[in-house]
């Protein structure tokens, strides 16, 4: 059953402070789901549920369900390692690791969960290189550490790390914000590659990259999710008024 | 004046005193060396690196036993305080209570204070006393308890260092917490962590106190762990207050030796961590 994730009910607090308030929504896959919204409006803390990682922060609190193709992820039973493997997450900030190379960087996720054989190493980073529009800038310098690169290049190569672990969804939590127009244009197009064989959900504060990348958006407002629709519709016909302030912007 | 001469001014007013105050710091050391060197050379030859101390009155003879045993010392000492100091300092960064790692942090900065002569009683009451003879094993545990309070909070700091991004970035993987630690953070702050030890080492190297009744010197090679062991600052120490003057210059050449070997623990470590953050492969 592969009808991508379903979230129900969700909100989320930091100690009392409630930043997510009764969501509902569905992300499909096959295509790009564009969250929106102004800053401190609960987006990332939105994609973070999805993998379990905002139960990281201390004093962080979730409710509600999750669903993965009509698998709870917040059942009692539930590890949230597994949780993260299936669900990948690429940060704002390119965060390689400092003390690994090209190639150590993107077999890290195999590597620090068991996997050996070299063979498969191999073949894997280069896929998951491939796969990020990499593989063929760092082809001959795999050795090098990942920090040399810049940072588009560093981008795509946490995109690759993140893709090595053949994850179901890839979250992407403001991937182009430190970036310059090139590089962003690169992972943009990255991501509607990506579509084909993933979940993507991006979170943006660019609402003109929100329209280029993505078929479904969802506008998130002081911890509500206000609309959430086809792109297209919530830009040229949005159903609220505070979408229709926010897409013209006319807020605030 | 006008306002740019004003802040020139200040500018090399500034520099100067910052220069100065660098000088000043430096100054104690470079003299201190300078002094051994003058001092210790005369007695430093390579017998002194090779042959046991002769009785009084024969002229030559060295310290080899003595350099033998602060090594060994050393090593006990590292055998204690690394991995108890490494594996708290990670305990005290990880931990989200607050009860205990304050306890653990308080406790740790009381040891840092406690002067060394105390935790040599506490060896001696501990080991001497049961075993029933000085040995190198209560020198070296001596020692090793002093290391870990140091170890313990440079650990704590550097690993506290580590970006969180760079933990959550690994967490987001699907790797299990204690894999992210080990595998991700520690190595990320490994340089740091091999400074802070070798800091540690270079510190309990030149301790004499705690030694005098657990190591308690040796005119011999060693003869096993649970035995009485030489060690330079015992050695210096003995023959520094002796009334021979043959002595007191082999006491200025262990000093010297003693500092050295300090010395090379420090530029051993600066150069194994150098390469770090570069690729591993």
């Amino acid at each position: 059953m592969a009808d991508g994730i379903r979230v129900m009910a969700l909100s989320a607090w930091f100690g009392q402070n409630r930043v997510l308030r009764n969501v509902f929504a569905n992300m499909v896959p096959g295509a790009v789901t564009a969250i929106i919204g102004p800053s401190g409006c609960g987006k990332s803390t939105f994609i973070r549920c999805i993998n379990r990682m905002h139960e990281v922060v201390p004093l962080a609190r979730v409710d509600g369900r999750v669903l993965l193709n009509g698998e709870e992820l917040y059942g009692p039973t539930v590890d949230p390692v597994v949780v993260r493997r299936r669900i990948g997450m690429v940060f704002q900030k390119p965060i390689p690791f400092p003390t690994m190379s090209i190639f150590d960087n993107v077999a890290a996720g195999l590597r620090l969960t068991g996997v050996r054989d070299r063979g498969r190493l191999h073949e894997t980073v280069e896929r998951a290189l491939r796969q990020a529009a990499l593989w063929d800038e760092v082809k001959d310098e795999l050795a090098k550490s990942g920090a040399s690169l810049s940072g588009g290049q560093q981008q795509r190569l946490c995109i690759a790390r993140a893709l090595a672990v053949e994850p179901e969804v890839l979250l992407m939590d403001e991937p182009c914000s430190a970036l310059d127009p090139i590089a962003t244009a690169k992972i943009e197009e990255l991501i509607v590659e990506l579509k084909r064989a993933l979940t993507v959900v991006v979170v943006t504060h660019n609402m003109q990259q929100a329209a280029r990348v993505s078929e479904w958006t969802g506008f998130f407002l002081l911890g509500e999710l206000v609309e959430f629709g086809a792109t297209r519709d919530l830009f040229t016909h949005p159903r609220d008024k505070r979408t229709e302030d926010y897409v013209t912007g006319r807020f605030g | 004046m006008t306002e740019l001469a004003r802040r020139r001014l200040y500018d090399r007013v500034m520099r100067g005193l910052a220069g100065a105050a660098a000088g000043v710091v430096i100054l104690p050391l470079v003299l201190i060396l300078i002094f051994l060197v003058y001092r210790g050379s005369a007695a430093l030859n390579l017998d002194f690196f090779t042959h046991l101390p002769k009785p009084v009155g024969e002229p030559g003879g060295g310290m080899a036993n003595a350099i033998v045993g602060t090594l060994i010392l050393l090593a006990i000492a590292s055998a204690v305080g690394l991995p108890l100091g490494i594996f708290g300092g990670l305990f005290l960064a990880e931990s989200r209570g607050s009860r205990l790692p304050w306890l653990v942090r308080f406790l740790a900065d009381v040891l840092n204070g406690v002067p060394s002569i105390v935790i040599g009683i506490f060896a001696y009451t501990l080991l001497v006393l049961p075993m029933r003879r000085f040995s190198a094993l209560a020198g070296g545990i001596a020692l090793g308890v002093i290391m870990i309070p140091i170890v313990l909070r440079t650990t704590e700091e550097l690993v506290r260092l580590v970006p969180a991004s760079l933990r959550e970035a690994a967490l987001a993987l699907g790797v299990p917490e204690w894999k992210v630690i080990l595998r991700i953070v520690l190595p990320t702050a490994r340089a740091g962590i091999v400074t802070g030890a070798m800091v540690a080492i270079a510190r309990v190297a030149g301790e004499t106190a705690p030694l005098l009744f657990t190591a308690f010197g040796n005119r011999f090679w060693h003869q096993g762990i649970d035995q009485p062991i030489a060690a330079l600052p015992i050695q210096i120490f003995a023959y520094a207050i002796s009334p021979f003057e043959d002595w007191h210059r082999q006491a200025w050449a262990g000093a010297l030796v003693l500092i050295a070997m300090v010395f090379c623990v420090s530029l051993v470590a600066r150069t194994a961590t150098r390469g770090l953050g570069r690729p591993t492969r």
